[in-house]
Parts: C-alpha cells; sequence; structure tokens
C-alpha cells in the first residue's frame, strides 16, 4: 500500500486546513521559482523521464504533449488549457483536488504553461460544480494576494495569469476541441484533427489541454524527481493515481494509490470489500463509462493500470473510475442506462453517432426488457461496430464499447431474458 | 431532445447592477475581441439570477457580447444546465440518473420527485415551489445517490432522507448540503485508510458544504452582491499581466455573412449599377454587306451548316444572306450584328458557322453537310 508521505494530494478529503498557508505547510509553493529557474527542458525532459501519462483517459505521455508546443512563438501567444470538465460517469476524482487541494493544481498550472511557453491558462471546468468553482476561485484569488500568480508568479520572473472558466452540462466539452470551442464562446463540437491543438488551439493559437491531475502532479514530480514517481506501478505505467471507487462496495471512496495496485489490494484496503462478499460479484467497469465492462471473476486479479486492462481484459485504465456491481444488478439495464447517457450526450455534429447512439439505445432498452429477437443481439453488435472509428471524436467510440463489453461478457443474460420473454417464464428467472 | 424558447416569454431582461459588474468583470478574461468566450459564464448568471433563460435575457447577453442573436440562442439550447422554461420558485431539483447513481438507488430519488413535485419533470409543482429533472453524471459518484438543489450537492441520500430535506426547503429552512449519511467527503464511511495524519479536525465541514453554511445562498436566486467582486487578475495598473508579457491574440475572422443579407447586398448593388445598354455589347456590331436577293437566283443551302434549320435559313435570307462565301466572310462585329438579329444568340460561334461555310463555299464537304444530304432530313 502507499504510505502517506508518497501521497502527492495529502488534503484529498479536506480534512486539513485548506488555505494557502496550509498548502504551503503541507510542502506545496515551496521552491516554485528555482524549479522554473531550471528551465523549459529541463521540466519537459524530467516529466518524460518521470513516466506520467495523461489522468484524462487516453494515458497519452504528458511530457511528449508538452514537448509538441513550439519552443519559440510566431507571433501568436501559447495557451495552457486545463480539462476539469470532469463528466465522465463513474469519475469524481478532479472535484477532490479542485475543492480540498486546489494549491497542487495552481501551481501546476504555473509550471506547466512555463514550460511550454505560456503566459495564461484557462481551467474549463464543468457546469455543475458551482462550489468547487467556487473553492477553486478563492484558491487562485488567494495566490494572487500572495505574489504567486501574475506579474513575476512567484518571484520566477514569469507574468502568468490563471482564468476559471465553466460549462454547462455538456459532456462532449471534455473532448479537447469540443472544449476549446466552448471556451471560445461556441457550442461543444469536436473540431476535426489536424490541426491538432499544439499547432491551431484556442482562438487559434498553440494549445495544449491536460486533465486536472496530469497537472496537479507536475510540481511534486519536480520536486522529488523523476525516479520517485517512475519508481511505482510497472513500467510505462509510472506513478500514483486517484481512483474512485463508486458502486457496490462497502464503503465508496476517492483515494490515491500506486497505479499497478491489484483490484483486491484496492477493494480490501480502502473500500471495505465488495458488498455481499467476492461471491456476490458481477461485474465492474474498471476506468468510466466508456470502457467495456469486465466479469467479476476475472477482476478480482487484475492489475490495475493501462497496459493490464488494455491487454489482458480487452478494457481500459480510462480515468481510474471503478465502477462496481455486485449480482443485485440488472446489468443489461445498467449498460442500457449508459446507452442513454451517449444518446443524450451526443453533440449531433456525425451522423453514425447521432443516429447510431439513439438506436443503440433504443435496441438496448428493448433487450432489458427482453422484448427481442435473439438475432438482433448480433445486429447490434454490427452497429456498434459502424459507429466505432467512424466519427470525428471519441464519444462514438465510448457508445459502442460498453455494449460491445455486455455482448462479449454477458451474452447469456441477454438471451436468457429474451428467450424467458417469448415462453413468458419469467418467474423462473426471477426465483434465481 | 428538442429545445425551444418557452411558449411565454417576459418583457424584458436586465442584470442587477452587482450581477452587471460581475458581467463586466468576466469579459475581462478574455483577450480583446474574444468577449464571446463569456457567454456561458453569462448566461449562467442570467440563470441564477431569474431561475431560467429567457429570450430577452439571451439577446441583452447577445448586445452586451456584440454576439448575433441566433449565436446566443445555439448555446443556449446545446448546453443542458440552462433551463429555457420557469423553474420552482423555490429549487429545481436535478437528480443524477447516470449508472453509478441508478444502482445505488437513484430511481427512489425519482420516484419521490414523480410524488412530491410532479409526475413530469420539467413541470412546476402545484405550489410552484419546485420543478425537477433526471441529468447526467454529476460526478460524485462515490457519493451515490445524489442530487444538486441550487448550487449544492445532496450526496449520500436515501428516498426518506430526500423527501424530508424537500419539505425543509420548502418551508424555507437551510438545510445542510453534503453527504447526507455522516461522511464528510469522498472518505470511505467506515473511517480513513489513508491520509489519517492530515485529519486536522479544524473544519466542520468539507469545502463545498462550508461555501453554503457561509453564505447562505445555495437555492437564493442570485444578485450579485452576496460575496464581494474580486477581479485579482487585473493589476493595480489595470494591466492583466499574462496577457500583456505574451505575443497579442489574433483577431477573430470576419464571420461569413448570412445568405440573406449576402442576397440583399448583390440586390443592391445590382439596382445601382446601370442597365446595360444594347450598343454597349462587348463587341461593337457592325453590318455585313447583305444581298437582296440570291447571285444568279440561286441561293446556297444555307441548312447544310450545322445548326441552321429550315426556319433559320429563312431568318438569313430575310436579312440578305443567301451564300456561304458570304457567311464565311464575317467579321467579329458582323457576327455580333447577326448574333443579336437571331433569336438563338451565340450559335454561329458555338457550331463554327464560319469554319463550316468556308469549307462549303470552297466546295469542300463537311461531316454534317454529308450526313445531311446522305439521310435528306430537310427533304419535304
Amino acid at each position: 500500500m502507499l504510505k502517506d508521505q508518497d501521497r502527492i494530494f495529502t488534503n484529498l478529503y479536506g480534512m486539513h486546513e485548506r488555505t494557502l498557508k496550509g498548502a504551503q505547510a503541507r510542502g506545496h509553493w515551496d521552491g516554485t521559482a528555482g524549479l522554473i529557474e531550471k528551465g523549459r527542458d529541463w521540466v519537459v525532459q524530467t516529466m518524460k523521464d518521470s513516466g506520467l501519462r495523461g489522468r484524462g483517459g487516453a494515458g497519452f505521455p504528458t511530457g511528449l504533449k508538452w514537448s509538441f508546443m513550439p519552443k519559440e512563438s510566431d507571433g501568436r501567444p501559447s495557451y495552457l488549457v486545463i480539462n476539469a470538465d470532469e463528466s465522465e460517469p463513474g469519475t469524481c476524482k478532479d472535484r477532490e483536488i479542485m475543492r480540498h487541494d486546489p494549491h497542487t493544481l495552481i501551481e501546476g498550472a504555473l509550471i506547466a504553461s512555463f514550460a511550454m511557453n505560456a503566459h495564461t491558462c484557462y481551467i474549463y471546468l464543468r457546469g455543475e460544480y458551482i462550489r468547487e468553482r467556487e473553492a477553486l476561485q478563492a484558491a487562485i484569488d488567494e495566490a494572487y494576494d500572495a505574489g504567486l500568480l501574475g506579474k513575476n508568479a512567484a518571484g520566477s520572473g514569469w507574468d502568468f495569469d490563471v482564468f476559471l472558466h465553466h460549462g454547462a452540462g455538456a459532456y462532449i466539452c471534455g473532448e479537447e476541441t469540443a472544449l476549446i470551442e466552448s471556451l471560445e464562446g461556441k457550442k461543444g463540437m469536436p473540431r476535426m484533427k489536424p490541426p491538432f491543438p499544439a499547432g491551431a488551439g484556442l482562438y487559434g493559437c498553440p494549445t495544449t489541454v491536460n486533465n486536472v491531475e496530469s497537472i496537479a502532479v507536475v510540481p511534486t514530480i519536480l520536486r522529488r524527481g523523476a525516479e520517485w514517481f517512475a519508481g511505482f506501478g510497472r513500467p510505462n505505467n509510472a506513478g500514483t493515481k486517484l481512483f474512485a471507487i463508486s458502486g457496490h462496495v462497502n464503503n465508496p471512496c476517492v483515494v490515491e494509490e500506486a497505479m499497478s495496485i491489484s483490484f483486491e489490494e484496492l477493494i480490501e484496503k480502502h473500500c471495505g470489500g465488495i458488498r455481499g462478499g467476492w461471491d456476490n460479484l458481477l461485474a465492474v467497469i474498471p476506468g468510466g463509462s466508456s470502457v467495456p465492462c469486465v466479469r467479476g471473476e476475472n477482476m478480482r486479479d487484475a492489475i490495475m493500470d493501462f497496459d493490464y486492462l488494455r491487454g489482458e481484459l480487452g478494457s481500459g485504465l480510462g480515468t481510474a473510475a471503478v465502477i462496481v456491481m455486485d449480482k443485485s444488478t440488472d446489468i443489461i439495464k445498467a449498460i442500457s442506462r449508459l446507452s442513454y447517457f451517449y444518446k443524450h450526450e451526443s453533440c449531433g455534429q456525425c451522423t453514425p453517432c447521432r443516429e447510431g447512439t439513439g438506436w443503440m439505445y433504443r435496441v438496448m432498452d428493448r433487450l432489458v426488457k427482453g422484448e427481442a429477437e435473439l438475432e438482433e443481439i448480433d445486429m447490434l453488435w454490427d452497429v456498434t461496430k459502424q459507429v466505432e472509428g467512424h466519427t470525428i471524436c471519441a464519444l462514438g467510440d465510448a457508445a459502442a464499447w460498453p455494449i460491445q463489453g455486455l455482448i462479449k461478457n454477458f451474452r447469456e443474460e441477454i438471451e436468457d431474458r429474451i428467450k424467458a420473454q417469448k415462453s413468458g417464464r419469467m418467474g423462473a428467472m426471477a426465483a434465481e | 431532445m428538442l429545445r425551444r424558447l418557452h411558449s411565454e416569454q417576459p418583457e424584458s431582461f436586465a442584470f442587477t447592477p452587482a450581477n452587471q459588474a460581475w458581467a463586466d468583470a468576466q469579459v475581462t478574461k478574455y483577450p480583446e475581441g474574444r468577449q464571446a468566450s463569456a457567454v456561458i459564464p453569462l448566461l449562467w448568471r442570467a440563470q441564477e439570477q431569474e431561475g431560467w433563460v429567457s429570450k430577452p435575457a439571451i439577446e441583452a447577453i447577445a448586445d452586451m457580447l456584440g454576439m448575433a442573436y441566433i449565436r446566443v440562442l445555439e448555446v443556449a439550447s446545446f448546453y443542458f444546465m440552462f433551463q429555457l422554461q420557469p423553474t420552482g420558485s423555490v429549487a429545481h431539483v436535478q437528480i443524477c440518473g447516470t449508472t453509478s447513481c441508478m444502482i445505488c438507488g437513484a430511481e427512489d430519488l425519482i420516484a419521490v420527485c414523480k410524488e412530491k413535485i410532479a409526475p413530469k419533470p420539467y413541470t412546476l409543482s402545484e405550489d410552484g415551489k419546485f420543478t425537477w429533472e433526471e441529468v447526467e453524471c454529476l460526478g460524485a459518484c462515490t457519493n451515490a445517490p445524489m442530487a444538486q438543489i441550487g448550487k449544492d450537492y445532496y450526496e449520500d441520500l436515501t428516498a426518506d432522507g430526500f423527501g424530508k430535506m424537500l419539505d425543509d426547503l420548502a418551508a424555507g429552512k437551510l438545510v445542510t448540503p453534503g453527504p447526507q449519511n455522516g461522511r464528510y467527503a469522498a472518505e470511505p464511511k467506515s473511517g480513513l485508510t489513508s491520509l489519517t495524519e492530515y485529519d486536522s479536525g479544524k473544519t466542520q465541514y468539507n469545502a463545498s458544504v462550508q461555501l453554503q453554511m457561509d453564505i447562505k445562498e445555495g437555492v437564493k436566486r442570485i444578485q450579485g452582491d452576496e460575496v464581494p467582486l474580486l477581479t485579482p487578475w487585473v493589476g493595480k495598473d489595470g494591466v492583466v499581466a499574462g496577457r500583456a508579457a505574451a505575443e497579442p491574440t489574433p483577431k477573430t475572422p470576419d464571420a461569413p455573412k448570412p445568405a440573406v443579407k449576402q442576397a440583399a447586398e448583390a440586390k443592391k448593388a445590382a439596382a445601382e449599377k446601370p442597365a446595360p445598354k444594347a450598343e454597349t455589347a462587348e463587341v461593337a456590331e457592325e453590318a455585313p454587306e447583305t444581298l437582296t436577293a440570291a447571285r444568279d437566283g440561286k441561293a446556297d443551302d444555307l441548312k447544310l451548316l450545322k445548326g441552321v434549320g429550315p426556319k433559320l435559313e429563312q431568318t438569313l435570307n430575310e436579312l440578305g444572306f443567301f451564300h456561304f462565301d458570304q457567311v464565311a466572310a464575317w467579321s467579329e462585329a458582323e457576327v455580333a450584328w447577326v448574333d443579336s438579329r437571331l433569336k438563338f444568340k451565340g450559335r454561329i460561334e458555338r457550331d463554327g458557322w464560319i469554319d463550316q461555310a468556308k469549307k462549303l463555299a470552297a466546295g469542300e464537304e463537311t461531316e454534317f453537310a454529308k450526313k445531311a444530304k446522305k439521310d435528306g432530313i430537310y427533304d419535304e
């Protein structure tokens, strides 16, 4: 288990002093100017060496992403945009950073912006997090008052502003180009890539979009060294990570743990076990709603990192939002609810997604009731394959994968329900 | 989901002076000429002030930001947090219904809403105090099931507790938001499994709850004077330091004009331009030499020219043309003269009469003439 002194988010639950003073007492904002003095290349190289992979779901190496930004301005300013539009069902980790440990994020924003030659950072917060916005803005105000932001931020010689911006309830704005569109005051519809944001992003200027957690861990990594961070987890899956465990565990919680922790240890140590014991575990969605679900029996020994979950289980770590479902769950209904979510959140720009998400939900809704033909399961599978990869952004994929996971892992349940509905023997099912 | 403006709209909209000052301050967050970026925060403040977003509010904000009304309407209808119809006078209740909450009992909460507020979402309760809706994941999944009422999250709910909470809110009581099962924030309910030495026990509430307990405006209509307005990014010298240090942000590219406008402008331009007179044709016309009758009374069969039929032949004869050599000798200006007297403008050039006529006048054959003679297409 990760020791407390190796945890980056030491005030995750907000039980300690939440002010700037409290943050400084816990070691934040310590020698920030010194880190910046070491120069841009050192910061980027250290981030590369640390092996940090983006915490927003896709797991793209953060240091590498920063290195795509132009080293010198061509007359346009550069921007850092922090993606705090945490909306992936199951995910609630960034919320804890922003309301309880906001100075990790603000300090990270300064260093990261310096590393990519940006004088301005926008934090795009989801609209529903109103109190989190107020808490984070209070921390930003505090930092300005203390001279940590603004002219000559933290005595580093770098002039730097952080602006808090917010959305208004659109999941799609978590997609980086949709987020940029939204930040420009438009509908959140993803842009075609290329050009990538590092070439032309916010206001047509070079922009990097990073997740809250990816930025908030930066100062601690730089202070403690790349080797320290890389020491946790298996190779290529380095670091510590916030896990958010929800659903049918005895104690759902958000907790920071080392990458590559086993699922069993994570659940037993922090969540008080599965509700009703391990034999009662039906399925787990290990990385937020967009990744395929995994059967309970395959999960117990699973290693919670990018490569294991994708390679061995055909799922993904995503945002490390673990949704646990015990045997009381109607798994078809649970996935069908996610289909409804994607139907609701499709921006409507690409036809396969706009029409496909609605189509898939309507079929799923019939599968929940068993009012379908057996061959419709294969038909549904086909449709998910036709949506997947045929849209501008990944929302189409995200809508397809949960259904594919369901069909792959729980085909019998779907078939049983259809047969039971046909033969009118629902009673036998219920008694099971 | 179809989202439209409500059928009944108020006469006008105006921010309260404090909200207006707040709105003006928000615009300073964005580079010059990019004030449209502030549209979501401003619409949101309008909703916080009025309870919903009306057409006058959309227009007022569009005017403030120099945006076309349709662009702001687009934004208001795209983002689901904007309520386009009036909401309850006390609160609009939003139940998170996505999977994590659903498997932890969100459907029971929705049942409470249906019973206590209205059977259908977005409908005012009988006393007009509440409206409700099921929303997608609110991002408090480890505290499921949960609801957002006004600014606050009410977490770890039970159906009974939630019902009582609605009663208390209706009675104007202050309800403590946050976890309702004794938890502090998102830690394990049974006690800390990590960060035990970082529990100072100093603060009674977590950061979100503390704000409501301090300001107590969670379900109020926001007037803008609840908290002081701070704009620390604008330095004492009135300069936004980071922006001043960076290169200027490029200006917004000119938006293409709407089709209606383009059409109107084109029409206007056309009306202003003097109508082209017949004389000002591109090539000045010049009358060619004509005959009053065919030489030796023997006219050539002009129908052998491709493009000339009996009707056109007659017209050509009437104009004074009877022979291939006459046609072959036409200059450009003369072609224009003939052209303007035929009903088929441009045909002379298109069908290459002059070339054909040259060949035929020299006694050669053209493909068409050969074919026409063989098939006898013009034979009576």
